[in-house]
């Protein structure tokens, strides 16, 4: 992977995109109030014409268009019950995801190093991984004291397979002559471990730690809905960012649907950009070519 | 008081002997027999090069002498004592390279060191001295990513020779080269080896290189391998390519090895393996062509 520079370009095609997009969603929401009608409407006239059943096809007109998210957005952005929403998932996010570097890590080596833990542990970890996290979520409600407690847990889950799997699979792809070498020069087991196994998995941990951090986001959103959050006791915004959204749903603020989706993509995209930069740091050698 | 301004080994130069070996992969009726009853003897101090058609098992009989891997039936001994596993007694240069890609040139040269716990005054002026003897002083930061071919094999000759073995084993190491770098690395290395005076022992498919460095060569039979002859070459040192090239008796030397090794591939081309035909080929057309 060469390290890509940065182009203006690039970027200048990124921001045309995005604003392309945009005006795009604008028209297609406002048309119908310009119009008076959506655009399917002379097609379903034309359908009952025909004898058909009139379809009922949908219309971004019923989605609210962006200056109009815009300006719930404003106003939603003094509202400390917002600010309250996202520090609540973000730390959701952040004690599921350190919980399963810690747990998962080791746990993965120990596979990959040992016969006998890959023996013990392996059937089981294949067994339960298939379990997505979400179906997770009423048992762990049971099992856990606190609602806090298990949408933190069910969070854990979702990046918990991955981080093992990425551990097992990067440990034991490393090439075997490193092993050689490194016997041949003396090496102990310890040193071996910390000093061929630790590096030559790095790669493979950030890997499965980017996409881990992804899995995060989406189950801790599905778990707050679920769950109410722990809103009762937090009040409105102690439900996090995934509450927020139900909530607006429940209470018929469609604005404010959209201005949880994208906060949600926002701070997705904030702790994967944070977790590349993490993991190109500590694999120097990946990016000098 | 350190002896770090000379590549002279400190370690007695070691001797190999190897009696009878065989080795067999697979179970049962499915055994596959890779040395068949092999005897050769790697002398002490001397650069024996041992030269086989590709596939022929010489890199099994790497892995048991360097103790990666035991013989099914005979003995190899180190200096008489009998070989039990890996050493830092016998260093094994791989195969293209086997630098740790995630250390840098430094690292990779201290790593026996540092594994043994024998960061002392005198390592560190040897690291030091190789790096400069190697000419990778100003890489000693980079990743082997960022060296080229020939700097990673000399980073790869540094990093054996720091532990200062008794006796050195390197597996085809400059393949992957290309010709100009190859040739370029021979110097290198014969160099480096008249200075060291330890005992080494060079595996390869190329001739050339073969007659280059060698000072005893070992023809191989095709798989399963063993010793079909042994060449001396009386060439003197220290060899330049330039001499090399125009030497009547290093070409003598060659055409005798290539003449026992098309002997071996018509053989087992006679057997119907494929993988000789191509060499049955190319000795015919330069036959031809003398």
């Amino acid at each position: 992977m060469s390290s890509r520079k940065f182009s203006y370009k690039a970027l200048a095609r990124g921001l045309a995109s995005i604003a392309v997009f945009l005006v795009l969603w604008e028209i297609g929401s406002r048309s119908k109030t310009w119009l008076g009608a959506d655009i399917f409407t002379p097609l379903r006239e034309l359908q009952g014409a025909l004898g058909f059943k009139k379809t009922y096809l949908p219309w971004v007109g019923a989605v609210p268009a962006p200056t109009e998210v815009l300006q719930a957005w404003a106003s939603v952005i003094v509202d400390p019950g917002y600010w309250q929403s996202w520090y609540k998932s973000s730390f959701r996010v952040a004690a599921g995801f350190i919980a399963a570097m810690l747990i998962g890590i080791p746990f993965g080596l120990s596979l990959a190093v040992s016969r006998t833990a890959y023996g013990i542990g392996f059937p089981v970890f294949e067994v339960l991984r298939p379990i997505p996290p979400l179906a997770w979520v009423p048992a762990s409600i049971i099992f856990w004291p606190t609602q806090e407690m298990s949408i933190a847990f069910v969070t854990f889950l979702g990046a918990f397979y991955t981080i093992v799997i990425n551990v097992v699979g990067g440990a034991k792809s490393i090439d075997g002559r490193y092993f050689q070498a490194a016997q041949s020069m003396g090496s102990s087991r310890a040193d071996i471990f910390m000093r061929i196994i630790l590096p030559g998995t790095l790669p493979s941990i950030a890997v499965g730690s980017a996409v881990g951090m992804g899995i995060t986001w989406e189950v801790v959103v599905a778990a707050e809905m679920i769950s109410g959050g722990g809103s009762q006791v937090g009040g409105t915004g102690g439900g996090g960012l995934g509450f927020f959204i139900w909530n607006s749903y429940v209470g018929g603020s469609y604005e404010q649907i959209v201005v949880g989706m994208i906060s949600i993509g926002i701070a997705g995209f904030i702790s994967s950009e944070l977790l590349r930069s993490l993991g190109k740091y500590v694999t120097p050698w990946l990016r000098l070519r | 008081m350190s002896e770090t301004n000379t590549l002279k080994t400190t370690a007695a130069p070691a001797e190999i002997t190897v009696k009878g070996v065989s080795k067999s992969y697979g179970a049962a009726h499915l055994a596959r027999e890779v040395v068949r009853d092999c005897s050769f003897t790697i002398e002490r101090g001397k650069l024996t090069v041992m030269i086989g058609p590709s596939g022929c098992g010489k890199s099994t009989l790497i892995r048991l002498l360097a103790g990666f891997e035991r013989p099914d039936t005979g003995s190899i001994k180190l200096n008489g004592a009998p070989v039990t596993g890996p050493g830092r007694d016998r260093l094994v240069v791989f195969q293209e390279t086997a630098l740790f890609p995630w250390m840098t040139t430094y690292d990779n040269i201290m790593y026996g060191p540092r594994a043994r716990g024998e960061v002392t005054k005198d390592t560190l002026d040897l690291a030091e001295f190789l790096l400069s003897k190697v000419g990778l002083q100003e890489f000693r930061k980079k990743y082997p990513t960022q060296l080229s071919g020939g700097m990673q094999r000399r980073a790869e000759l540094a990093r054996a020779m720091i532990n200062n073995p008794e006796i050195m084993i390197l597996d085809e190491p400059f393949r992957g080269l290309d010709a100009m770098t190859k040739e370029l690395m021979w110097e290198y290395y014969s160099g480096l080896f008249e200075e060291s005076g330890r005992t080494n022992f060079f595996v390869t498919t190329d001739i050339d290189e073969a007659v280059f460095l060698a000072d005893r060569l070992l023809i191989m039979s095709n798989i399963p391998a063993q010793v079909r002859a042994e060449i001396e070459v009386d060439l003197p040192r220290p060899r330049r390519l330039a001499d090399m090239v125009t030497s009547d008796r290093a070409n003598a030397i060659k055409m005798e090895a290539l003449a026992i090794l098309h002997e071996e591939a018509m053989k087992s081309f006679s057997r119907g393996s494929k993988a000789a035909a191509d060499f049955v080929e190319a000795y015919t057309k330069r036959g031809a062509k003398v």
